[in-house]
């Protein structure tokens, strides 16, 4: 199988690429990774007039904290991720299981948080952590939430002439611990269900802040806002986060397919989340 | 558009249609065919490469995207002093049955026993957790791998005096 036809411009610079966006319009896309568009481009589910390739573009090939964040570049790939002392918790949790090892070496973090697959692993992680994807277009740059950026199943809510030049995650400053429980059929399958859990804890012992987010269960990944609500200002406890986990199935509707009937999974969503979340104390209690 | 692949340390320039795929490049126009297309859906690793270092599946990148890259195909492992470990230690192993997944089992299995001399079962089988073999194959390809780092190691031992 191949794409169908199409003008290939390698981008030097990022004004170039984005410049090379808005002349293309509708009919462009960017390519980094291409470890998801290169497959739809050769199903022709994806079928692009002009490919701007931003692999060439200097400068974008960090992962590193600074002013309080990790900064990850558009063009550092899952195994980066996956081998970095600056990534933390459930991002460190979450890298290994982000497709297989083959496509972790070539795919992006930045490429499959744009792509807005919902039931992609990595928005889970930045809805639990946070994040914000940063966008550069003609008149510079912006930070977009992530609970802003993704508009739906693979649609975003970027400008046609902004590209994802990075993400911004907040570090915590005091204790935290996180994790990323995913269950699959097979390495580099969706997600079955997947759980992605962040606390952080204060002085005393308490959780100043908790994410909670699931993969595969809904329309798109899911934040369990009166979870999250919930753990804010308790101390840890199996009781709690039971109590967590019975917010998350309520919230997630998953369905019955080749994966799983509708009701096993949100037992894997209750399991998973008192599991995560419990993990994720113990990693916030012992940093 | 040109481009110029370096493949097993040889410069190959030609000029490629954009949507052209690296495993097509390497197949028909290189004419190197022990790359093999199995899935042709970023699946099966059958088309496993090492491209800069990295094992990639070439049926996932596009030809042009390789260009001024150093690609390392099944071909480009054997050695001036004949076969390349991971290959004598697949033949020894009977690490393969019909031989389809086998280049880019070997390619892989030689990359991790360049960044880990001495893999676990469980490292081994996490590395080519992104390679299938639909003879299932599995327990001899896990032991060629290993097999092949043990003698990687003994045969640097040995060079070191040591």
């Amino acid at each position: 199988m191949f794409p169908s036809r199409f003008d290939l411009i390698v981008a030097e610079t990022i004004s170039d690429a984005v410049q090379a966006k808005a002349d293309a319009g509708e009919g462009g896309r960017f390519l980094a990774g291409g470890q998801s568009l290169i497959p739809m481009m050769k199903m022709r589910v994806a079928f692009p007039e002009k490919l701007i390739d931003i692999n060439r573009i200097s400068g974008m090939d960090a992962i590193e904290r600074s002013n309080g964040h990790l900064h990850v570049g558009a063009l550092v790939r899952h195994a980066d991720v996956a081998a970095s002392d600056a990534a933390f918790g459930a991002i460190v949790a979450a890298a290994p299981w982000v497709a297989d090892p083959l496509v972790r070496n070539r795919g992006t973090m930045c490429g499959s948080v744009a792509h807005c697959d919902p039931e992609g692993d990595w928005n889970s992680v930045l809805l639990a952590t946070g994040a914000d994807v940063v966008a550069r277009g003609p008149g510079g740059e912006r930070p977009i939430p992530i609970g802003e950026f993704v508009d739906g199943a693979f649609t975003s809510s970027l400008a046609e002439d902004e590209l994802v030049v990075g993400l911004r995650i907040p570090v915590p400053a005091g204790r935290s611990g996180g994790a990323y429980l995913k269950l699959e059929r097979k390495i580099g399958d969706y997600a079955t269900v997947a759980v992605a859990s962040h606390l952080e804890l204060d002085d005393s012992g308490a959780i100043a802040a908790a994410g909670l987010a699931m993969t595969s269960v809904n329309p798109i990944n899911t934040k369990v806002v009166d979870a999250e609500a919930l753990m804010v200002g308790q101390q840890p406890s199996a009781e709690l986060f039971a109590e967590a986990a019975e917010l998350a199935a309520a919230a997630a509707e998953p369905r019955d397919d080749v994966r799983g009937t509708a009701a096993w999974k949100r037992q894997v969503v209750r399991t998973y989340t008192k599991r995560g979340l419990a993990a994720a104390a113990q990693q916030a209690e012992g940093s | 558009m040109e481009i110029t692949v370096t493949i097993n340390e040889s410069d190959h320039a030609g000029d490629v249609e954009p949507r052209t795929l690296l495993v097509d490049h390497i197949r028909r126009t290189v004419g190197l065919t022990g790359t093999h297309i199995g899935c042709d859906t970023t699946s099966c690793g059958a088309c496993t490469v090492l491209m800069d270092g990295r094992p990639v599946k070439s049926c996932t990148v596009l030809a042009a995207q390789a260009d001024g890259a150093e690609v390392t195909t099944v071909e480009g492992l054997k050695t001036a002093d004949g076969l390349h470990p991971i290959q004598s230690a697949f033949t020894d192993d009977h690490g393969l049955q019909c031989g389809f997944c086998t280049p880019g089992m070997m390619l892989v299995g030689a990359s991790l026993i360049a960044e880990n001399p001495d893999p676990s079962d469980d490292e081994v089988r996490w590395a080519i957790s992104g390679n299938l073999c639909r003879c299932t194959g599995y327990m001899n390809i896990v032991k060629a791998i290993r097999t092949a780092a043990a003698r990687t190691a003994a045969a640097a031992s040995e060079s070191n005096g040591s």
